[in-house]
């Protein structure tokens, strides 16, 4: 049998451009995440159990009703007749446009369905009722 | 006065260490960066001057009061039975719509109860009546 004589060419991975690659990632990551963009108002959110995801956070407009009846959105306040004209641009600008209304459980509701004709006017129809999670009993 | 020789220095920064700063710098985003998912109950709302003539057969009124009672087609239910009694309707009625009907003083905690529990009943035609 022959013996093969070990050829001197060295195997290595090359390491150099690992930071490269780790800061494609960094950015691709940073780029991706959206970040919260309005405070908004603090309000405790209802709980339900039947909740689901709401698809995408760039097609999604929140409303913030406070308990005392304040409708903020984009961090400014409005009056409930306002909304019409806020939402119809958003809707206009986005036709996927999905609301999410953050409205504390102690808010009343001719405040909500305020909101609900305001939407309607709107034409802003796919509407998501913000809640926690509540365990199933 | 002596001239020194100039020694000849190379410095070079190490960059070994380079992809582990990246790393952790990625790391660190991924660890701060909460992903607050929006969750919660979707509806969609009808279009406007979209009304519908439906036959009273067919409807199910359910009431909510300013003090957070829940009348469903005229007797009071209990939260918590509510998506039972639901379901037993919609087994006799397949083309049931249930109308959800709230007193303008009533709270919305209350109304999301009440709609959490019909989606549980899986009633999927929802109307919300508006109030008065």
């Amino acid at each position: 049998m022959k013996f093969r004589r070990k050829s001197g060419v060295e195997s290595k991975i090359s390491t150099s451009s690992m930071p490269d690659i780790i800061f494609m990632l960094l950015i691709f990551f940073m780029v991706t995440t959206v970040l919260r963009e309005y405070s908004g108002l603090p309000v405790s959110l209802p709980k339900a159990e039947r909740i689901e995801k709401l698809e995408s956070k760039r097609h999604t407009s929140d409303i913030w009703v406070s308990k005392d009846g304040l409708i903020s959105i984009e961090d400014k306040l409005f009056s409930n007749d306002d909304v019409r004209h806020v939402m119809y641009e958003k809707r206009a600008s986005d036709p996927q446009l999905t609301v999410s209304l953050k409205a504390d459980q102690a808010a009343r509701m001719e405040i909500i369905s305020g909101i609900h004709n305001e939407l309607r006017k709107a034409d802003a129809l796919k509407l998501n009722y913000s809640t926690k999670v509540k365990a199933p009993n | 006065m002596a001239i020194r020789e100039r020694k000849a220095r190379t410095g070079t920064i190490p960059d070994g260490g380079m992809a582990d700063i990246a790393f952790l710098l990625l790391i660190f985003f991924l660890v701060t960066t909460t992903i607050d998912m929006d969750k919660g109950l979707g509806i969609i709302l009808p279009a406007e001057g979209q009304e519908l003539e439906i036959n009273k057969k067919n409807i199910l009124n359910c009431l909510i009061s300013a003090s957070g009672a829940v009348l469903l087609g005229g007797e009071p239910v209990e939260l918590k039975n509510l998506s039972r009694r639901v379901q037993e309707k919609l087994r006799e009625n397949d083309k049931l719509i249930v109308s959800v009907k709230a007193h303008e003083k009533a709270q919305y905690d209350v109304y999301i109860q009440v709609l959490d529990q019909l989606k549980l009943a899986k009633a999927t035609r929802i109307s919300i009546a508006e109030t008065e």
